[in-house]
């Protein structure tokens, strides 16, 4: 009896936590289908896609980070240096546009993962030096923002971020096969149940046996590489490498995962949470440019709230 | 007998921060052989696993280890947020052909695997909703079946339900049948009698004997354990519980009725002051719950708490401050804070009585410190040490002082002795007598009915959060107790 009563309790502030977020973009989208004429439109559902699909890309490493317990801060500033690096790499053909930043987004990853791991120093302090890192690293490259790359408008590359299938630009393909692999990675894979494992309970991770070096310098490399991915995307969308872009996006990816119902302390999330996440805050977004008369700003101010609702509806329900 | 070794230790030392943990050590595992390692608090049982387990490393000496070992902890090391199969199954999952993770087999080999132990709750729920008993049993499939040729149990009964420990005992003399070598690490006598073939005893660190079980007498092992004369034990026993305490008149603690769903359904507790009161009950009765409502932490759907003739409100603050404390179960979540001094951790809850203007006097603090370490005979290097390197006996009584320096009426110990060894169990047993006669009110809740019957004046056995009995003088027998807890389960029977 009680047992049952506890249960189904249980299984309810699952669905609540898993599913709030859907829940609310099933109506935010059907509110604003019905207010705003324009929103339902294929071109506006195609460009909040593609505009979502960066934003995935980074996130989705940042879920992996979460759930073992840990934070990347770097990614916003390692999105532009990748940006940067693939702008200038274009001018050497399509391959070194599209590697060199994810190698070097990547070895950015792999220091903060090993600094992380080999050492016991805490994510945000080695992540946000990373921050300052590339963002320096940039404006050194850039000649402080005074150089921007451009990319030639009939490469190769540029028609990665700007060709379309259906009228849906590759990126949000991209990110949609990413996030389909990552998912398969975090729940099939030794590997993810692994992440779980590091975020959940450090210490009896170790005492069962799980690599926990390995598996947080793979998610952080995997973040730094992610983030470089996405900054290329940008890039070659965008035809250059636009020096003054991705400042404070960290915070977007952090609060989409955690709007997506992954727990900031680690050992539990979705990487469908963190779909639904972005797809929530695009709309948001969306809706607001709609109105037109507000102030583009209130689109933190409600991103903000949402936030806290969701961390707030978490410690409730973890009760 | 077996006289193939799968595990040998010669001459292993090991030492912390200059405290010698393990001083030349001899150990020998021999194939298919439960072996009981027994010692003191502090004499060195927890390091040497680690030595075996290959967690540490050894300053000198050798260690040679033939074979797969697989460690159960005293308290679980599972990750509570994933579902209980993952648990089992983590490091090796079944595969489908793809390579991926067979969820569907893995839940359902999970299933299969832990009905033999028992455990009937949904494999895909996560491990932290199962009650600690069924995770240490999670844990316990865990190992064994992780093929080991060694299994190290460290305590594995010390969280279990009567019930319980037999499956538990079952299996180990399962894995024993299939030629699985155990060490198994226990302060319960009864236990360590019915599956050890052999013994080795530690004190301070050094290895004093190591022989057959059988032939030795359980004075003699105790008296090794303590390094005390086998005379000196039959003077004193080994509870230390004294003379029954002389009750005074008013109760200082009435709870009436109290009600927190689901857990506790009417509860009604008194007790007078120089008196020990025993809450017993089988593991889920609602002791621990019955405890926390009674401190204000949880919250209230009836009843009240009365200390002393006037109500309490109800939250923890003011129940502290009309004088009751709280020794909480779980010293690893719910009261030491590892890494703190122990000046710190014993101060803490005493911290708003120390400070005049919010600052803190620190010489009043050492006083009160020096007083409760040496009184509590807390053995430290010194009140700067951090709890996290005490063991778990001195970290009990850390907490103790903790809520005694708060001067309370009453005090509530959930398991006080819980996961400590045989001599650090007897002083703590002893600080409770001398509070009691101090004329402290003292509500103990163990699962060892030992404990209680012996420490206790007065019984209150809870069943599903109710008192089922109250039991008192001639009554205070295993048998009364035995049939309290059998009702219930006739009870049970009876409802379904």
């Amino acid at each position: 009896m009680t047992m049952t009563t506890t249960r189904t309790a249980a299984a309810r502030t699952k669905v609540l936590q898993r599913q709030g977020a859907a829940v609310a973009l099933v109506l935010m989208v059907a509110v604003s289908w019905l207010v705003f004429p324009r929103f339902g439109s294929p071109d506006n559902l195609r460009d909040l896609a593609l505009q979502g699909s960066f934003l995935a890309v980074i996130a989705l490493g940042m879920t992996f980070v979460i759930i073992t317990g840990g934070i990347d801060l770097s990614v916003g500033s390692v999105y532009a240096l990748g940006g940067v690096l693939a702008a200038w790499g274009s001018q050497h053909g399509f391959l070194v546009a599209l590697l060199l930043p994810l190698v070097v987004c990547g070895l950015i990853g792999l220091v903060n993962g090993l600094l992380i791991a080999r050492t016991s120093m805490a994510p945000f302090i080695v992540t946000l030096a990373s921050l300052l890192f590339a963002r320096g690293l940039l404006l050194v490259i850039t000649d402080e923002g005074a150089n921007t790359y451009q990319i030639a408008a009939d490469s190769a590359f540029v028609e990665l971020g700007r060709g379309t299938v259906f009228g849906f630009g590759y990126p949000i393909f991209i990110a949609a096969v990413l996030c389909v692999l990552g998912g398969v990675v975090l729940n099939r894979t030794s590997f993810g149940q692994n992440v779980f494992a590091t975020g959940g309970a450090e210490q009896s991770a170790v005492l069962m046996g799980v690599p926990l070096a390995k598996t947080k310098i793979i998610v952080y490399t995997a973040s730094g590489t992610l983030a470089g991915l996405a900054g290329a995307l940008t890039a070659a969308y965008l035809q250059s490498g636009v020096t003054v872009i991705g400042v404070g996006l960290e915070l977007d990816a952090i609060a989409v995962v955690v709007i997506g119902g992954t727990l900031l302390t680690g050992g539990m999330g979705t990487v469908l949470g963190t779909v639904i996440g972005v797809a929530l805050i695009k709309v948001i977004q969306n809706v607001i440019n709609q109105i037109g008369t507000l102030d583009s700003n209130y689109q933190s101010v409600v991103s903000g709230v949402f936030l806290l609702v969701v961390v707030v509806l978490q410690r409730v329900l973890r009760r | 007998m077996p006289t193939e070794p799968v595990i040998e230790v010669a001459g292993v030392t090991k030492t912390f921060a200059g405290v010698r943990a393990l001083s030349d050590v001899d150990f020998t595992l021999h194939r298919g052989e439960v072996h009981a390692l027994v010692g003191e608090n502090g004499a060195g049982k927890s390091t040497l696993i680690k030595v075996l387990t290959g967690i540490h490393t050894p300053d000198s000496g050798h260690v040679r280890r033939d074979g797969r070992i697989s460690t159960i902890y005293q308290e679980v090391n599972l990750v509570p947020l994933m579902s209980v199969s993952a648990n089992l199954f983590l490091g090796r999952e079944p595969r489908t052909r793809f390579g991926l993770i067979d969820r569907a087999r893995r839940d359902a080999d999970a299933a299969e695997l832990l009905s033999g132990y028992g455990i009937t709750a949904d494999v895909r729920s996560p491990l932290g909703t199962l009650a600690v008993g069924e995770q240490q049993m999670v844990a316990l499939a865990r190992a064994v079946e992780t093929d080991a040729d060694v299994v190290i149990m460290d305590e594995p009964t010390s969280s279990l339900e009567p019930r319980e420990v037999e499956t538990l005992l079952d299996v180990v003399r399962k894995l024993h049948e299939s030629g699985i070598a155990i060490i198994y690490v226990s302060h319960r006598m009864d236990e360590l009698y019915r599956i050890c073939d052999r013994v080795t005893v530690l004190r301070d660190g050094r290895s004093v004997h190591s022989g057959p079980l059988r032939d030795l007498p359980r004075i003699e092992l105790v008296s090794l354990m303590l390094g005390r004369s086998v005379n000196e034990i039959e003077k004193h026993g080994t509870t230390a519980f004294g003379e029954d305490h002389h009750a005074d008149t008013q109760p200082v603690l009435e709870a009436r009725g109290l009600t927190s769903k689901p857990r506790v359904n009417g509860v009604d507790v008194t007790i007078r002051p120089g008196e020990v009161v025993g809450l017993a009950g089988l593991l889920g009765s609602g002791r621990t719950e019955t405890a926390k409502a009674i401190i204000g932490a949880l919250p209230l759907d009836g009843g009240t708490v009365l200390v002393a003739g006037t109500p309490v409100p109800r939250n923890v603050k003011a129940a502290t401050r009309a004088g009751i404390s709280m020794l909480a179960e779980d010293r690893k979540t719910e009261g030491i804070i590892p890494n703190l001094s122990v000046r710190e951790n014993i101060v803490l809850a005493a911290l708003p009585r120390l400070s005049r203007f919010g600052v803190i006097s620190r010489s009043k603090q050492d006083r009160i410190v020096d007083t409760f370490i040496t009184r509590l005979r807390i053995k430290v290097s010194s009140p700067e040490q951090k709890v996290a390197e005490l063991s778990g006996g001195n970290q009990q009584k850390v907490l103790l002082a903790r809520w005694l320096c708060t001067e309370p009426r009453i005090l509530l110990l959930d398991e006080p002795t819980r996961g400590i060894d045989v001599g650090a169990k007897a002083e703590v047993q002893a600080l409770i007598d001398e509070l009691a006669r101090e004329g402290l009110a003292v509500l103990l809740i163990s699962s060892e009915l030992d404990e209680l019957l012996d420490g206790a004046d007065r019984l209150v056995v809870l069943r599903d959060g109710a008192v089922a009995g109250e039991l008192e003088g001639a009554e205070l027998t295993r048998e009364h107790v035995l049939k309290a807890i059998a009702a219930e389960v006739m009870d049970d029977a009876d409802s379904h």
